[in-house]
Formats: C-alpha cells, structure tokens, sequence
C-alpha cells in the first residue's frame, strides 16, 4: 500500500506528516535536530531525504536519510567558496534532486552538486556572467531574508536543462548544465528602475506543468505570470486576484491551464487578506480566478505562506498542500474546493514538499 | 594533553562524541582539526571560511576568550561555547 509524506521544513527542524490513506494523518518530528530547515525534498530515484539546513550557531548543512526519516545524517563537505572568496556562504535555501544529482541553492548566490547521495558537494556556479551579478551579492541590494538561489528546478527530461531564481533579481535558464546562462524575464514587470531590461525582476516562485512542459507560471513580487514557451516570454495573469503579491504557487498535475496561488498583502504584514484564508485557482489558465476558502479559518487569520508553501502530489486525484508561517498545514483532495487541517501546531514553516512512496 | 568541552548541540552529530574530550594540540585550530580527524565534518560546524571561528561560537583556553591561533598547552581546559542567541 502506497504512502504519502508531507514534508514540512520549519524553523525549528523537519516534520514529517504521514498518511495510508490521505485522511488520517500522523506527525513525526521535530527532526534533524531541530536545525532550521529551508527546504526539504525527497529523490523519487534514490529514496532518500534531503533537507537544506542552516544554524546561526553550526552553519549550513544538508542533513539526508534514506529510511524516510527513521534516521539521519548530515554533510557539508565541500559547502564553501573557499577561504579566500569574495563570497561567503551565509546559508543554503533550496534544494532540487533529479538525473542522480542534489542540486543545492545558496547565499552569497551560488549552486552546489552532490553526486554522491549528499556525502560530497562541489560549486557548479556563481553565474558570474550574467547581468546584475556585480550587484546582487552587495548586502545593501539584497532583498530581506537573504536566500540567494532561492529555487532551482531540474527538466526531468533532459539533464542539462534546469532553472535558478537568483532571489530579488531574475530567473535563469541553462541548456549546457550550468555552464551558461540566459536571463528569462521577457515581458514580466518590475515596478522599480532597471539598469538593465533584462534582470531586475522579483520572481518568487516558478511551477512547471508536469503535462506539458513548454507551460510555466510563476508568482511575482509584482503579479501572476503565464509563459506558454517554456519561460522565454510571460504574459501577466494578475487581474481577479485580491492581491497581485504572494509567495507559493501550484500547477494542477493534469490540467496544464489549472494553477493555484495564494495572494497575500504585498505590505509588511504579508498575510492572507482581510484575515480570511483562501487559495486562489484559475482553470483557464489566468483568464479568470476563484477564492477556495471551504474548510480554512476565515476570521482573524493572518496567515502567510512562504514561497516553498505549497505543493502537490501526482494522484489520480491529487493532493494539494499548503503550511503557514504560523504553523498550520493544510490539505485538499478534491482540486481545491474544500480544506483540512493536518498539522496545527508546528514552528513556523519555511516549505511543503510531498511524495507518494 | 588537554581538555576540550564542547557544547551539547555537537553530539548528536557525530557518532560516540563526548562532551568532554582529550586533544594533544599546539593551538585551538590545531584541536579542532584533530576532533575533525576522529569526527570528518567536525570542523564545519565550529569554522566558517577565512578560517575563522563562527559568529556565534565562543571559545575559552583556560578562560580566556581565545581564537584559532591561541595557544594550547598541556593541562589546558578549552571551552566551546555555542552564544545564547536566537528564540
């Protein structure tokens, strides 16, 4: 009988939540010593766990269990830029495991590889090249929460192809395996002056249909965007929405023009709108949009959602996901219309990730 | 030989670490990379890149604040101490 497990990364260390049948759900944790986690995945190929942690007192390590948590072990070997680096590795923040790989997301920004099952890591790049690089390790041009590589993601069809956010500054695409870069943000919007058209933009969170690769969405400092070229143009899909800010973002796993976000207000607070919690969907790919808020708190619930906060699975009838910045995980089995708490009480939570085993 | 008590974070990590073990070392970075020896990776967590000792780790030889270059003699007490920070 299959399993799903619901990785939550928190700040103070990794839950994991279980369930046989996606109703009854039980919680592990906290785990990898409490460390706080930014990001944790799990390696369909390998079996194994990988989260992306960084103490204030032991530094950034990537801790990885290949017993679905029972026990672990953590690596930082080779997590450096050396002694005589300009750039100093303030923490990791993401993670992506694909083609036998661990790629691993960094501050100061840079991309490290394990491909030894997380024992081993060595820089794959800085992306030195790229307009905006002399700026965007400055701490005064840094946007708050200091993540760098902020999301890598890995085309599951082609090795050498994969994405990297640079927090705060752009989204990057690959075709030769990180040797070089493009800048990909033709057409998104930066309300700020640019040195440069093509970098410069905000981009929190990108989503890749599963069903159709050349559709990706991202969410936006400034808005939702759709890109039907596989990134190399995006046209906003803002409009209907409460808000145009938000962090997380999901794309139905078999419907490539059904995508979900979670608006939040763009100011300091950064929570769910008027203290009503909803997940937003569009299933016409962004010509129009629905509030879900069946089953979540709709009074004084200022809830925020990072931009790992939600996910979903692969099922017939998948299972979407969404954790708070105040602890709650969320779950809906049927597209989104009704919700229910399977975690209530957990440290603030940086990431959702989900796997059937 | 010296003394070398380590902050009760650290065990977990590593295999059969004690809070209290014995080092043969001319300096405290000489210590630490001994431990790492007998503990691969050890070293990480206690010295960030330049080297330098991390932002919030405080060391002690014999009670006084020290770095990696200070000395270590026989009979010396060396204290690792993770800062109270953080909430």
């Amino acid at each position: 009988m299959s399993q799903t497990i619901v990785l939550v990364g928190t700040r103070k260390g990794l839950f994991v939540i279980e369930s046989k049948n996606r109703k009854k759900w039980e919680v592990r944790g906290p785990l990898c010593e409490s460390w706080p986690i930014y990001h944790a995945v799990f390696d369909k190929d390998s079996g194994t766990i990988y989260a992306a942690a960084a103490s204030e007192w032991l530094g950034s390590s990537v801790w990885r269990s290949s017993d679905l948590g029972e026990t672990w072990e953590q690596s930082s070997e080779g997590l450096t830029y050396g002694d005589d680096s300009e750039l100093k590795l303030s923490k990791i923040s993401s993670l992506s495991a694909g083609h036998g790989r661990l790629f691993v997301g960094a501050e100061a920004n840079g991309i490290f590889k394990s491909s030894d099952g997380g024992k081993t890591f060595s820089l794959v790049t800085t992306l030195d090249d790229q307009p905006g690089r002399d700026q965007w390790n400055d701490p005064a041009n840094q946007p708050p929460g200091h993540l760098g590589i902020s999301q890598t993601m890995q085309d599951p069809d082609d090795e050498k192809h994969w994405w990297a956010i640079v927090q705060g500054h752009s989204l990057f695409e690959t075709t030769d395996d990180g040797k070089t870069w493009a800048p990909r943000n033709k057409g998104l919007r930066a309300d700020w002056p640019l040195d440069n058209p093509e970098v410069g933009y905000c981009v929190h969170c990108l989503v890749r249909s599963p069903i159709d690769g050349s559709r990706m969405y991202q969410q936006n400092h400034v808005g939702m965007h759709r890109s039907d070229d596989q990134g190399l143009t995006w046209t906003e899909i803002s409009d209907g929405l409460p808000s145009e800010f938000g962090f997380a973002a999901a794309v139905h796993p078999h419907d490539k023009d059904t995508f979900y976000v979670i608006p939040l207000d763009p100011g300091h607070g950064r929570t769910m709108p008027e203290g009503k919690a909803a997940v937003w969907r569009t299933k016409d790919a962004g010509s129009s949009w629905e509030k879900l808020d069946k089953g979540l708190p709709q009074e004084d619930a200022y809830l925020g959602v990072l931009r790992r906060g939600m996910t979903n699975d692969h099922e017939d009838a998948p299972g979407f996901y969404f954790g708070t910045s105040t602890g709650q995980v969320y779950a809906s089995l049927d597209d989104g219309e009704s919700w229910s708490e399977i975690a209530g009480y957990l440290p603030g939570i940086s990431s959702v990730e989900v796997a059937v085993v | 030989m010296a003394e070398v008590f380590l902050p009760t974070p650290l065990l977990p990590l590593f295999p059969e670490l004690t809070r209290r073990v014995e080092v043969d070392a001319a300096t405290v970075g000489e210590a630490i990379s001994q431990l790492n020896e007998r503990w691969p990776g050890f070293r990480d967590r206690l010295v960030e890149a330049g080297p330098a000792l991390r932002p919030h780790i405080n060391v002690y030889v014999d009670k006084e604040r020290a770095g990696l270059d200070t000395a270590v003699g026989t009979g010396s007490r060396v204290d690792v101490i993770a800062a109270i920070s953080g909430g």
